[in-house]
């Protein structure tokens, strides 16, 4: 029999059983179409992480102060860090843009009647530059603030918004801690990430962080932004060697500060999201085996039921490659179609995410086709062992079936 | 044509062995209208199921138009089934969901032979129901179901019509009125091999076949045939 005549009577097949041919295909729609959805939402998080971290710039290295090896979290106790190292840093490593020292605690900041908790960040001249953010109002303080101690703050826009609504900030005055300082700057949005928002924070000069506000000697970080990327592990190195010799640390013994490398970090993030879609998809490729076992049940019901027809058909020459084919064409056809409904399903699930979510969502053509695949590798092999079954009909046994 | 040599088939009922057909050795030329009698359980269907091909022999041998059937593989014997034999049945046994005239496709299609709606359509009009081609089963009376099943028995233009009991679920008129289309096909030169318990249905054959507990007791040609 000709392929086509097969695929006309395997149609016609389905079209006798409507209903159960759709039930048995919803198994293969859902599967599929959770694989897709997935694997978008997956993916949409991934790059969306991703270009959230870039917009904290991705040629920095940043140093840490603490124990290498120990993994312990570096915390306020460890005081290795001081200003004087950052200065040496901006004066004899060569290949970098600017450095910003920082020193930074939770802050109540006071407004009129308003009050708000945020980050106060105190840091050096080049810290917007380097962390990416923009001025929106204003101006950022300058090297002769720093270096005199100025009350001046920067804020962000979620303080802003969040201490004066829409009045313009500039030339007011706010009370960190109960102190009264300038405001003489705001910035633009960077956009929030889930576990951090960048604008919730204000800035003013190190110097007067440390003496004014904490009462600190130390520093807790020092970012380095380099002229080119290519130049991040040789600037990592001569830091490294740089503040070694600074702290009088001898040859055998290890470090204390952290020198990172925030493409490395970009990579360790992007990893964890990718492993994090391949869960989601891994799930959902369960119910795609579910709805196989479906389709491998209703197939092994519709053979029995029609034990007799297959009996006639072997009887008038019917081989058995041809009834195989048969069934596993029908087989093939449920999750061919129940894929293709599943990947247009899919597809509406992942807008529809991200338009009331607000979370973009990637449909990859990658991701279209392996789903594609699977559904009908998925009816081929549960649709085997039915259609072998089917073709190896006793046909005597089967014309006697009623 | 048809030559069996102690043609016997045993089955095994767990650790019983049931003897349905012993040493039958028949030869039937090409052309005869042979009818098959014996009581239920006397091997008749046993032996149609072996000269259709759709069942092994235990013993013996069996050659057709001089093959031997032994040496065929499953996709020969298949063609055989499709090309030299047809087969009739005592309960039609046509598709339901398809058309008379898509049930008698179905062979054609199985043999890959071409214009086989015309084909079809002719083979319906051979045994006179070319106005009810686009009749599903279930619309057609008993007797024109037998018809549209003579029509798939013949449009491959079978060498061997085997026909289990093609009457016995019809009344006499209408029983006799299918005996009569086989008794044409055969003045047209085709072999017929029926199975039957009614002496009136065998009367139509130039010879009878009777078996008894799955042996041959009796093979003689008929003086008397119906017409």
């Amino acid at each position: 029999m000709l392929i086509f005549d097969l695929f006309k009577m395997a149609i016609r097949s389905l079209i006798a059983n409507t209903m159960r041919t759709f039930l048995t295909a919803l198994g293969m729609i859902i599967g599929v179409a959770s694989v897709i959805s997935m694997i978008s939402i997956g993916e949409g998080a991934r790059q969306q992480t991703l270009s959230t971290i870039a917009k904290f710039g991705t040629n920095i290295i940043t140093i840490k102060p603490g124990k290498k090896k120990t993994r312990h979290v570096s915390s306020d106790n460890v005081n290795t860090l001081v200003l004087e190292d950052a200065e040496a840093i901006n004066t004899h490593i060569p290949l970098i843009t600017g450095v910003a020292a920082q020193v930074y605690r939770s802050a109540q900041i006071k407004y009129g009647n308003k009050n708000t908790n945020t980050t106060v960040r105190g840091t050096g001249i080049k810290y917007l530059e380097i962390a990416n953010f923009t001025l929106y109002q204003g101006r950022y303080f300058s090297s002769q603030e720093v270096r005199s101690i100025r009350r001046v703050a920067i804020l962000g826009s979620t303080v802003v918004k969040n201490l004066f609504g829409d009045i313009t900030p500039i030339g007011k005055e706010i009370k960190i801690d109960g102190s009264n300082y300038l405001i003489i700057g705001s910035t633009i949005p960077k956009g929030a990430l889930s576990w951090f928002d960048p604008d919730d924070q204000i800035f003013i000069p190190v110097t007067t962080a440390q003496k004014r506000l904490f009462g600190v000697n130390n520093i807790q970080s020092i970012d380095i932004q380099a002229e080119k990327i290519e130049d991040l592990e040789i600037i990592k190195e001569r830091v490294e060697s740089l503040l070694r010799i600074r702290h009088g640390i001898r040859k055998t013994e290890e470090s204390d500060f952290h020198v990172q490398n925030s493409s490395q970090w970009l990579n360790s993030w992007g990893d964890a999201a990718k492993t994090f879609t391949y869960l989601l998809g891994g799930i959902a490729g369960i119910s795609l085996l579910v709805g196989g076992i479906g389709i491998m049940n209703i197939m092994l019901v519709s053979i029995t039921e029609r034990t007799k027809e297959i009996g006639i058909r072997i009887a008038i020459g019917a081989k058995k490659s041809e009834i195989m084919q048969q069934f596993l064409i029908e087989s093939v056809l449920i999750s061919f179609i129940g894929g293709g409904i599943g990947i247009m399903i899919g597809i509406v699930i992942s807008r529809t995410v991200s338009k009331i979510g607000g979370w973009d969502t990637i449909v990859s053509s990658q991701s279209i086709m392996i789903a594609f695949g699977f559904s009908v590798g998925v009816g081929i092999f549960f649709g085997y062992y039915p259609a072998r079954k089917a073709a190896n009909l006793n046909p005597i046994d089967a014309l006697r079936y009623e | 044509m048809i030559k069996t040599n102690n043609l016997s088939k045993t089955y095994r009922l767990g650790k019983v062995s049931v003897h349905a057909m012993i040493d039958v050795s028949i030869c039937i030329q090409g052309g005869e209208f042979v009818a098959v009698m014996g009581p239920s359980g006397s091997g008749k269907s046993t032996l149609m199921n072996l000269l259709g091909c759709l069942d092994q022999p235990s013993s013996g041998s069996y050659h057709l138009e001089n093959f031997d059937i032994k040496n065929l593989n499953q996709n020969q014997l298949a063609e055989v089934r499709n090309k030299r034999i047809g087969f009739v049945f005592q309960n039609f046994n046509l598709l339901p969901r398809a058309s008379a005239l898509e049930n008698v496709e179905l062979p054609l299609l199985y043999g890959r032979v071409k214009n086989s709606q015309i084909l079809a359509l002719k083979a319906l009009e051979r045994v006179g129901l070319a106005k009810r081609s686009k009749h599903r089963p279930n619309e057609l009376s008993g007797g024109e179901r037998q018809r549209v099943a003579i029509a798939r028995a013949i449009v491959n233009k079978p060498a061997i019509v085997l026909a289990d009991e093609p009457t016995g679920n019809l009344d006499t008129s209408t029983g006799n009125e299918i005996m009569s289309i086989f008794s044409s096909l055969n003045s047209e030169g085709t072999t017929i091999i029926l199975v039957t318990h009614e002496r009136a249905i065998a009367s139509f054959a130039r010879r009878t076949i009777e078996m008894k507990d799955g042996y041959i007791y009796k093979d003689k040609i008929n003086s008397e045939i119906a017409v």
